[in-house]
């Protein structure tokens, strides 16, 4: 069985087109390993509903594009019937009514969900430690964190327990934890895949995107959710097909290199790693040009009080009346609402619906958040610029590789840096993707590649194309 | 220089917020709003009076839906989630 | 106001509820009376990951009616988030507009019968409605209710929040500003403005000021005023309230009044926990709208005539009073029937008629003009026939009456019950020399100068030509006939 859990999505699916494999035992193999779940990658796992779509797959008489592939859904996604709590205690055992829009357009193309995958509360962390249910651990080093938000769904990748997975990216919490896990993550163009049903964390921020461990597969899985939906007045009709990249040269392709987020706070391993990969560009005849985002140095503060802000309204809903959690304690309205909303939300989700409370507030709205939206143009500006001179951008997608468990859960800010390197890109709205580069410290390296809004196709055939001169082995050391 | 965090500033916003937070989450909070505000605050002083704001980073505009009904859910699903439910309706408790 | 050392300054705030068939964010069906909680869906209830997309026509009511409203359409509009936690709001934000609503300053003109007068729209905006909270235990209302319970149904209903310039100076005066705004946009198919089902809602901000005095007074805030008479009581209510105050010395507290209908009186709403901060935002969820301009330009143009601009023109080219016009402006329907009848007879005896008569007539049968038997034309008939004395008054009346029950032709009416007016005078005098002859007390009594007698004799002849005498020639002509002319 562990022969089917190796296989890349792509080559599932020529092994189900050609009949020689199962959907259905390629989903038990997966299933096996996401119940024994070393890693607490999953939240839950759906046994039943996974084998029976895959029978149900199995039994068509052409298989769909996903061909009955297994997948890991992060808990942000609204799956009907399917408990989703997005890491918070506000949501225990909450059944959605729908499903997301993003989930849905995969299952109706042959995916198959196996399940839900942890999560740090609401997308709120990096490190998957503020998940009200436990932290997932990183398969390279069970002692130190996936990354996060959407640690569940980099670990589970990373562990061979799916071939891919979907999670979302507010300021980094698809890439982080993938080059934490030594995975590929790609956060899309703000508005490439609908928002429907994606638990709000930051609306303007807030992207689905695949994990996998090959870009064609990331690139496959992107494909089948882009494009405009009825359901989100921000989706993007999608002018290309998404294509899945080939192509082994970057002839004529500029990379960029940030200079601002090569320097001070990243590690040399880190550094290391990422500048060996970027000879590589130039090995395949790519060029590189030092480029700078002046404003780049603001994007922190600026996200800090856009995420928040927003979040802070968004988590309003969570009242204790239509659904979730409602306190035992309350006497009237007033206790009802601060009971429940104190006792279903923990400290780090308090900590960001305060500061985007106070960010709001009369009195401080000019100054803090209407200050980093205009920021926020500064920020958009400079990648204009920048993208006036190359194609894409790289720089590390963490300063850091992944750290100890327990190690930043007491410094809000100096858990907040880790994001210091894919902020910037969320702000401006661009797609961007990380890919392993390299090892430091026993740990993989993430690259961070970004490109001009709509330009995915561009950025994942040079992501494909380091991907593969770089050959990097995403299986951890000692995966059993 | 960062706007004050006091007491009184963390009561007023968790007020806002609905959060209950005890005497000790209140000081916690106090203390981590403030170094977080410390940070943030390099913001405060940029003079961007000609800059724009940005709300959206892909701008779009007109994007309206046609007034055609699309079915409600059933009311058995609409109230399934519900702590607690009465007469058909989405029970509150008592408010006042 | 009464009190000439006083003058109130008020300015009305009206939410509308639009007139689509979904709601404003979500395809949930718009309702009323039906069951609690039939019409939601994840959007409307506000689950997890649920989004709001604007409703195309919500937009579009909102252009006619900033029209009529003699507002700028503005070229760019966006949706804020208005945060405050209530148990019917269930996104604990509202989304309304806030710094760019899609209609800016406009003027709204209303008839008096003084003329025309203008009240300052400052503004008119989209949001959505509230749901609605049923309480039970108590006596139905929040304060010593057991418990209560949230129904979605109405949760989300478009709405266009108007507000006015503080231009009005008396509760009267705001209930005929109202009342013509309601009419306005009821004719414009805006809203179906039923205040009593709450799908039309005004609150008013009311001062007062000593006469003469630039500077405002402090402002109070008066609620629940669900009929034009409420509206007009309320607010004359709270002026003699505050005048009363501040002619003991007192101070005006900005506050949120309650208007309670049956007493009549104004009582302070529970104070709140905080003072408000709806910490608005762009809501990030939904796109600018930049109305086309060729859009907006074509529903300018597809718009009806104004209800006051009929007024004005009836007044002005047909000779109307301002009461005529009040009373057949009032829907379109009867706007448009009085119209066609005034097209085809002199208008204002199409407007006796119609006010008068016809009403009268189908009144008692619960029929509308426009829905009965009567066509403008055949309304146009009668009065024409009238009027050339072809059949006498009360004929044309009972000609009415038969084309109400059957819509049969007047004229054939006319023809089959020979209703028509005796046109022969020789006919007519014998009839008068008749009467005159069998009865000669009262002929005498004519003669003795008792004019009050021609009563008796026109009577006397309306009864012997089953009505078919023009009552005034046969007046004549008994004086001439006793009196030797």
């Amino acid at each position: 069985m562990a022969g089917l859990t190796d296989l890349t999505a792509e080559q599932a699916i020529a092994a189900l087109r050609a009949r020689e494999i199962s959907s259905v035992d390629l989903t038990e193999a997966h299933l096996a390993r996401a119940e024994a779940d070393d890693w607490h990658a999953f939240l839950a796992v759906d046994r039943d509903g996974a084998l029976a779509r895959a029978r149900e797959i199995d039994a068509m008489p052409e298989r769909p594009p996903l061909a009955g592939v297994p997948i890991g859904i992060k808990d942000a996604l609204s799956t009907r019937d399917l408990v989703t709590t997005s890491g918070s205690k506000i949501l225990e055992g909450f059944r959605p009514v729908y499903t997301a829009t993003c989930v849905d357009r995969l299952e109706r193309a042959g995916a198959v969900v196996i399940g839900k995958t942890n999560m740090d509360e609401f997308a709120m962390g990096s490190s998957t430690e503020n998940s009200a249910y436990g932290p997932t651990l990183n398969p390279w080093d069970r002692t130190r964190v996936p990354g996060g938000s959407s640690g569940g769904s980099a670990a589970c990748v990373a562990a061979r327990q799916v071939p891919w997975s979907l999670g979302s990216d507010t300021g980094g919490s698809i890439r982080q934890p993938a080059a934490l896990c030594g995975i590929v993550g790609v956060k899309p163009t703000y508005g490439a895949i609908s928002r429907y049903g994606l638990i709000a964390f930051a609306s303007s921020l807030d992207q689905v995107g695949p994990f996998a461990r090959t870009v064609r597969d990331a690139s496959l899985l992107l494909g089948h959710m882009v494009g405009r939906d009825p359901m989100d007045a921000t989706s993007l009709d999608w002018p290309d097909p998404i294509a899945v990249p080939d192509a082994e040269r970057l002839d004529g392709v500029r990379v960029g290199v940030v200079e601002e987020l090569m320097g001070e706070g990243v590690d040399p391993g880190v550094r290391d790693a990422v500048e060996a990969a970027l000879r590589t560009v130039e090995d395949l005849g790519g060029t590189l040009v030092p480029v700078h985002l002046p404003h780049s140095r603001y994007a922190l503060s600026t996200y800090y009080l856009i995420a928040p802000a927003e979040a802070s309204a968004n988590l309003a809903r969570f009242d204790g009346i239509r659904y979730g959690h409602r306190t035992d304690h309350a006497e009237n309205l007033l206790e009802t609402y601060e009971n429940t909303r104190a006792e279903g939300f923990g400290p780090e989700v308090k900590r960001r619906i305060m500061l985007g409370t106070f960010a709001l507030s009369s009195g401080y709205y000019d100054a803090y958040y209407g200050q980093a939206q205009r920021v926020r143009t500064l920020i958009s500006r400079d990648f204009e610029e920048v993208f006036s001179q190359v194609d894409v951008v790289a720089s590390p997608t963490s300063p850091t590789v992944a750290f100890p468990l327990g190690a930043r859960t007491a410094d809000p800010l100096a858990m907040y840096l880790s994001d210091i390197c894919t902020i910037p890109v969320s702000l401006a709205g661009l797609p961007s993707a990380s890919i392993p580069c390299g090892v430091s410290d026993g740990m993989p390296v993430g690259l961070q590649l970004a490109g001009p809004a709509l330009s995915e196709n561009r950025l994942l055939a040079t992501a494909h194309a380091l991907e593969t001169a770089l050959a990097f082995d995403t299986r951890p050391p000692g995966l059993a | 220089m960062p706007a004050v965090i006091d007491a009184d500033v963390v009561r007023h916003v968790a007020r806002l917020a609905r959060l209950a937070l005890s005497e000790d989450e209140r000081e916690t909070m106090r203390r981590e709003l403030s170094g977080i505000l410390e940070h943030v605050d390099q913001v405060r002083g940029l003079d961007l009076s000609e800059v724009p704001p940005t709300t959206h980073a892909i701008p779009l505009q007109n994007v309206l839906r046609d007034d055609a009904p699309r079915p409600s859910l059933p009311t058995e699903l609409a109230l399934r989630e519900a702590p607690e439910v009465a007469g058909g309706g989405f029970s509150v408790g008592r408010m006042g | 106001m009464s009190d000439a050392r006083w003058e109130a300054v008020i300015g009305i705030e009206i939410h509308a509820q639009l007139l689509t068939r979904t709601k404003m964010f979500c395809g949930c069906a718009l309702s009323f009376g039906d069951d609690p909680n039939v019409h939601t869906c994840p959007v409307c209830l506000a689950h997890p990951g649920a989004l709001p997309v604007t409703n195309r026509e919500a937009v579009r009511l909102a252009i006619v009616a900033g029209h009529a409203l003699g507002c700028e359409i503005a070229e760019r509009s966006v949706f804020s988030r208005k945060n405050y936690f209530y148990p019917d709001l269930p996104k604990a934000y509202q989304i309304s507009q806030y710094d760019e609503p899609v209609c800016l300053g406009g003027t709204f003109r209303y008839l008096t019968e003084d003329g025309e007068r203008t009240v300052g729209i400052t503004r008119a905006h989209l949001e959505e409605d509230a749901a609605k909270l049923i309480h039970t235990g108590g006596d139905g209302r929040r304060a010593g209710a057991e418990s209560s319970v949230v129904d979605f149904n109405r949760g989300g209903t478009p709405l266009l929040e108007i507000v006015t310039e503080p231009d009005l100076r008396s509760g009267a005066e705001a209930a005929a500003f109202l009342k013509q705004l309601r009419q306005t946009l009821v004719q414009l198919g805006v809203t179906d403005g039923n205040m009593e089902q709450g799908s039309m809602r005004a609150d008013a901000n009311i001062s007062v000021r000593p006469a003469g005095r630039e500077a405002f007074g402090t402002k109070t805030e008066l609620k629940n005023m669900n009929s034009f008479t409420f509206l007009e009581r309320g607010i004359t209510a709270e002026i003699a309230r505050q005048i009363a105050v501040l002619e003991d010395g007192g101070t005006i507290t900005q506050e949120t009044l309650h208007y309670e209908p049956t007493p009549g009186e104004i009582t302070s709403l529970r104070s709140k926990e905080e003072a408000h901060d709806y910490r608005y935002f762009p809501e990030p969820d939904l796109v600018p709208v930049v109305p086309d301009r060729a859009w907006v330009e074509e529903i300018r143009a597809s718009l009806p005539e104004l209800p006051i601009d009929r007024r004005e023109r009836w007044m002005r080219d047909l000779g109307l009073t301002f009461e005529d016009a009040e009373v057949l402006s009032e829907t379109a329907e009867l706007a448009g029937y009085f119209e066609a009848v005034a097209a085809v007879a002199p208008p204002k005896s199409a407007a006796n008629w119609v006010r008068g008569e016809l009403r009268a007539q189908l009144r008692e049968r619960g029929e509308e003009p426009w829905e009965s038997e009567v066509t403008p034309a055949a309304l146009g008939e009668i009065i024409a026939m009238a009027e050339a004395r072809e059949i006498s008054m009360p004929n044309a009346k009972a000609v009415l009456a038969e084309v109400v029950a059957t819509g049969a032709a007047p004229r054939e009416v006319v023809e089959a019950k020979g209703l028509g007016a005796i046109s022969d005078e020789t006919e007519l005098i014998a009839i008068v020399d008749r009467l005159l002859a069998e009865n000669a007390a009262q002929a005498q009594q004519l003669r003795d100068g008792r004019d009050k007698v021609v009563g008796f004799f026109v009577g006397q002849a309306m009864r012997a030509t089953q009505g078919r005498a023009d009552p005034a020639r046969v007046g004549e002509l008994v004086r001439e006939r006793a009196l030797g002319g």
